[in-house]
């Protein structure tokens, strides 16, 4: 267990650091770092799902004028390595899936080169692809790189012997991430290496991934990244935009590249949240303590590259059972590589058994809240292991409380307001604690400051502040005296801002630094005094399961007439140990909830596997919410700390806001109307 | 983007004569659909004159006791309209209905009415389209069809046109104005735009060349008034089906009656879709909702839905229902 830093900015709602700069549009994102001369490319995708190109013709492409070059496979540098499939980009002429690059035009202007790739003639050999997403697809297979099917007990017998029993299948559709700012990169290689500004979560796993592709040392690829408009998991890593930016700019004379990704492009290369069809059994005797619990999930990758969604991991820890099986398979098809987005694994993978709870709980005519005290286990089922904090039961009372639980009908479609029946729901929520490697620098000028540097990322969740917080408490100054500089490769390593583990990660590596800068040169050290080293690594994570908790609670109205469904009402209340900005925190947790409404409501890509496409790839036919979808949507949390996540004592707070959310609102649905819908999202055409 | 030419138009006359003498030739209104769509691919003119600086950015009103709405009014300005708010609830409602802030602020009347269809597979230029590229195929036919047309559709386009001014103007029998090269017609709202047949590449009715001046509302209006949107998000989202419905009820003879009835819907159709059989339906009948389900089954029995639409003729009824009852202060069903 490491020592607690004491808090004195810690916990404040600072405001964001960054934020003037940001509303006087001064704070530079990838896309607007001032470069000389630059040069603008266009990618060429691919209009076929399987095949190969036969012949690329890209002379009406160059004959315009603001052509500088178009690339294609015949002619682009070659990749130092092509292990990863995704970012072998440009490398031979098969094609994968649709939408994948197959060329790419490098123009003075972006619309030249946006008119010029539409100009480049490609002739196929298409093969017969499989884009067609089932759960008793043909060739289910186990995932390589993901937990292995776990069993206890004896899930069959358990529920043929139990007196109340739910199976059902529930399914989640793919979602796009869609952050704001899109992916953007400019590139620009000198003597010195490759210069990339990015729009990334993680400079420095940037760095790491693309330096062997190009075959260069880590400390030949700079990255810049100070600002980011957002990226739900999708700019965790880099995908194909960035590594054709690079090659790109291999061809450009030494100018800079810059390429931002259309929005439509972002449903093709950017990754996306994979489909789920969840196999939910539940069973319990008459008192409601689950007798088993199976989890078997379906989840699709793209044959070019593996990627599975951890849906089963929840129902390994959530509740007790001696019965337990959970088993996740892949259909690996033609289409575009799936990857991170907000809380993976852990977001589908709650829906399913979340909603599964409150089916059972209604068997056992219990309530729902009930149901899980019933269930709630002594040390946590996966790993046997006890946990450093599990408070699911105090969230749930305090929200019950909070939100008004006793007003709820136990019997579904009793409310009616008007022309729309009313109904209350709840789920739970969990999320990991993850702490990673990250280094962080302490520095003192002449001027009083401390320069306090790490080569941390902000997607805009507020990371700039909150680590200038952390910074203060542990160097035990007020936050005016810290100078943080995130963002950069030059910068001590960072880990990505992702598995909302930066501020746990990065707080660590800052209040280690601070720590020994102080034992080494005191309260007043000499200017030029400086420190860089790595926050310890952690026992307690061995030792103990660490994870975050939260019940979700949501209040929904469908509408009679039409099926509509609005949310006036939710609440979560989370237990995820230390809050270190009581502003940003909040924003993080909404904004997870509403996000998870989309979830509930909006949010479907729609594959048309004739083609292997997403057709609603814009923000006029994929739905996220509006404005007028999110009405009053409150967090709170438990005013804790985690003795054990380290020695900020905060768990990570980025994820678990969404973890939850859509089953809450999913099973007000039904008690608003006594119609059980299990398939995302809940659409109007469903409640008619 | 394919590069184009721009002229700002001085006068009306001109602008068609350029727009007429020019194939390649496009009338620009506030540009958010014809931009998007050359950003896309899917339109690419070679000459744009911008029209929206015309004097034809007012309301006025007709000697008959009408209303004339200006090609260039903008959405935003006729929502507000104090005369539209008072007179035409219903267009003041379905403008306010349709896209954002943002957009109808930009959006122009003319522009609203020859916005195209938001089908998925219209706006991809690497997918079979016949109203995009007439003998192609219809992408859609087979595929995602959750908004497409449930009435009037043929086999080579189920697109929908997505105004939701339209409909209501639709619901109140307005007269679009057209500036040719050969002069002036005048076009009842409910024939400009068309059925897709076999030729789905002709939205409406007008020739290349003519331009929209105006939109004429009749006088004798009756004042009970809704246009209801039913979508997939609370706003900001093209509708799943809406219902502009106007009517008149007379008590004269003792038993309240409908005299007067005029529905349109959106949403359903390849245009706003007059609904005549409810209408025919609920004429001289007594208000109540036994009446208004009977003409929107009356309306929704043409109906032929596609794979993933069925739902539309429930929601197209229950919706209808809903609007009537509420305009007839007829008790809803009850909520069981
Ligand atoms: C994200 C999004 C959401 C939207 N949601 C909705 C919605 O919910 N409901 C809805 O109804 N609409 C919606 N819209 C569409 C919007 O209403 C239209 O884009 C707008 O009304 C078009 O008007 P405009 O003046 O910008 O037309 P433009 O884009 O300028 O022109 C459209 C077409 O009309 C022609 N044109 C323009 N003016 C004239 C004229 N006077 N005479 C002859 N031809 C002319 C142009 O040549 C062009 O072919 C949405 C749009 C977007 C982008
Ligand atoms: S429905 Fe009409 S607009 Fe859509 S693809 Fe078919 S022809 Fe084109």
């Amino acid at each position: 267990m490491s020592e607690i830093l004491e808090s004195t900015e810690i916990g404040r709602p600072m405001v964001r650091q960054d934020g003037p700069a940001k509303v006087r549009g001064l704070a530079p994102y990838a896309y607007e770092q001032p470069v000389q001369d630059p040069l603008h490319l266009h990618p060429v995708q691919s209009t076929i799902a399987l095949g190969c190109i036969v012949s690329i013709d890209t002379s009406a492409a160059e004959a315009l004028p603001g052509v500088v070059a178009v690339l294609t496979h015949e002619n682009a540098p070659r990749l130092a390595n092509t292990d990863d499939a995704e970012l072998a980009v440009l490398q031979g002429h098969e094609v994968g899936f649709r939408g994948q690059f197959i060329g790419a035009v490098l123009a003075e202007s972006p619309e030249v080169a946006r008119q010029a790739a539409a100009a480049v003639v490609v002739d196929y050999e298409a093969e017969e692809h499989d884009a067609d997403f089932r759960a008793d697809h043909p060739q289910l297979t186990e995932p390589n790189a993901a937990t292995a099917d776990t069993f206890d007990g004896d899930v069959d017998t358990a529920l043929r012997a139990a007196a109340h029993t739910v199976e059902a299948t529930y399914t989640t559709p793919a979602e796009h991430n869609n952050p704001m700012e899109p992916h953007t990169t400019i590139a620009l290689w000198d003597e010195r290496g490759l210069t990339l500004y990015d729009s990334t979560q993680g400079p420095h796993p940037v760095r790491q991934t693309i330096a062997p592709v190009f075959g260069l040392q880590p400390d030949q690829v700079h990255v810049i990244a100070p600002h980011i408009g957002g990226g739900f998991g999708s700019k965790g890593l880099p995908h194909a935009n960035v590594v054709l930016t690079a090659l790109a700019a291999q061809r450009s004379g030494g100018r800079p590249v810059k390429l931002a990704l259309t929005r439509q492009q972002m449903f093709t290369v950017a990754g996306y949240r994979t489909p789920t069809i969840q196999q939910v059994r539940l069973g319990a005797d008459d008192d409601g303590r689950l007798s088993a619990v199976a989890m078997d999930a379906v989840e699709q990758t793209s044959k070019i590259k593996e990627f599975t969604e951890e849906s089963g991991q929840p129902a390994r820890m959530m509740y007790a059972t001696p019965n337990r099986q959970v088993t996740q398979r892949l259909a690996r098809l033609d289409i575009p590589v799936p990857s991170w987005m907000r809380a993976p694994g852990k977001c589908p993978g709650m829906f399913g058994p979340e909603v599964a709870m409150d089916e059972i709980a209604e068997a056992c005519a219990l309530d729902p809240i009930e149901l899980r005290v019933r269930n709630e286990p002594e040390s946590d089922p996966e790993t046997g292991k006890p946990y450093s904090s599990r408070r699911l039961l105090d969230c749930l009372a305090e929200g019950a409380k909070r939100f008004g639980w006793d007003r709820r009908n136990a019997r579904p479609g009793q409310r009616v307001q008007g022309r729309w029946r009313v109904g209350l729901g709840v789920a739970a929520s969990t999320y990991p604690f993850l702490r990673q490697f990250s280094e962080a620098k302490v520095s003192y000028s002449a001027d009083g400051t401390y320069a306090v540097h790490i080569g941390a990322a902000d997607l805009g969740t507020g990371a700039w502040t909150a680590l200038t917080q952390i910074a203060a408490d542990a160097l035990g100054v007020s936050a005016h005296r810290i100078r943080l500089e995130i963002g950069d490769t030059a910068l001590p390593v960072a880990s990505v801002a992702g598995g909302s583990s930066g501020t746990a990660s990065w707080g660590a590596a800052i209040i280690a630094a601070a720590d020994e800068f102080l034992a080494k040169f005191g309260v007043e050290p000499d200017p030029g005094a400086e420190v860089q080293t790595a926050a310890p690594r952690d026992s307690a994570q061995k030792e103990y399961a660490m994870h975050s908790f939260g019940a979700q609670f949501a209040e929904v109205c469908v509408n009679v007439d039409t099926g509509e469904v609005r949310v006036p009402r939710m609440l979560g209340v989370f237990s995820a140990g230390r809050i270190i900005n009581a502003g940003t925190a909040r924003s993080q947790f909404i904004g997870g909830m509403s996000m998870g409404i989309g979830m509930a409501l909006h949010e479907q890509s729609v594959m048309d596997a004739r083609f292997g496409s997403f057709v609603n790839h814009d923000f006029a036919e994929y739905h996220v919410p509006a404005n007028a979808d999110i009405a009053d949507v409150d967090a709170v949390w438990l005013d804790e700390v985690d003795p054990l996540a380290g020695p900020l004592g905060a768990r990570g707070i980025g994820e678990i806001g969404i973890v939850g959310a859509a089953a809450a609102v999913a099973n007000a649905t039904y008690n608003a109307t006594g119609i059980r819908v299990r398939d995302l999202p809940l659409t109007p055409d469903k409640f008619l | 983007m394919i590069p184009f030419d721009y002229q700002r138009a001085d006068d009306a006359d001109s602008a068609v004569a350029t727009v007429t003498g020019h194939p390649q030739a496009q009338f620009l209104g506030g540009g958010t659909n014809l931009v998007d769509h050359m950003k896309l691919g899917v339109a690419d003119p070679e000459l744009l004159v911008d029209i929206s600086r015309l004097p034809l950015d007012e309301v006025t009103e007709l000697d008959d006791g009408g209303l004339r709405i200006g090609a260039t009014v903008r959405n935003s300005d006729l929502a507000a309209h104090p005369l539209i708010r008072r007179r035409y609830p219903v267009l003041a409602e379905a403008l306010l209905a349709g896209a954002s802030g943002q957009l109808r602020n930009m959006a122009t009347t003319g522009g609203n009415l020859l916005q195209r269809t938001r089908c998925v597979y219209f706006q991809d230029v690497t997918m079979a389209c016949n109203k995009r590229e007439p003998g192609s195929g219809c992408a859609a036919l087979e595929g995602y069809t959750r908004y497409h047309a449930i009435l009037g559709a043929s086999d080579g386009c189920v697109a929908v046109h997505p105004s939701d001014m339209a409909v209501a103007m639709a619901a109140l029998d307005a007269t679009v104005v057209v500036l040719g090269a050969a002069g002036e017609r005048r076009i009842p709202l409910a024939e400009f735009h068309r059925l897709p047949g076999s030729e789905p590449q002709r939205d409406t009715v007008l020739e290349h060349g003519e331009l929209i001046t105006a939109v004429d509302l009749p006088a004798s209006t009756p004042r009970r008034q809704a246009y209801r949107k039913v979508r997939d998000r609370a706003s900001y989202a093209f509708a799943l089906v809406s219902v502009a419905a106007v009517v008149k009820v007379d008590a004269a003879e003792g038993e309240p009656c409908i005299t007067d009835a005029r529905i349109a819907l959106g949403g359903v159709a390849h245009k706003p879709w007059r609904a005549s059989r409810a209408e025919e339906t609920l004429s001289g009948a007594a208000p109540s909702v036994e009446s208004f389900r009977r003409a929107a089954e009356a309306e929704l029995e043409q109906a032929d839905p596609l794979g993933d639409n069925g739902f539309k003729i429930p929601m197209v009824r229950n919706t209808m229902v809903a609007v009537l009852a509420d305009l007839t202060g007829v008790e809803p069903e009850a909520v069981a």
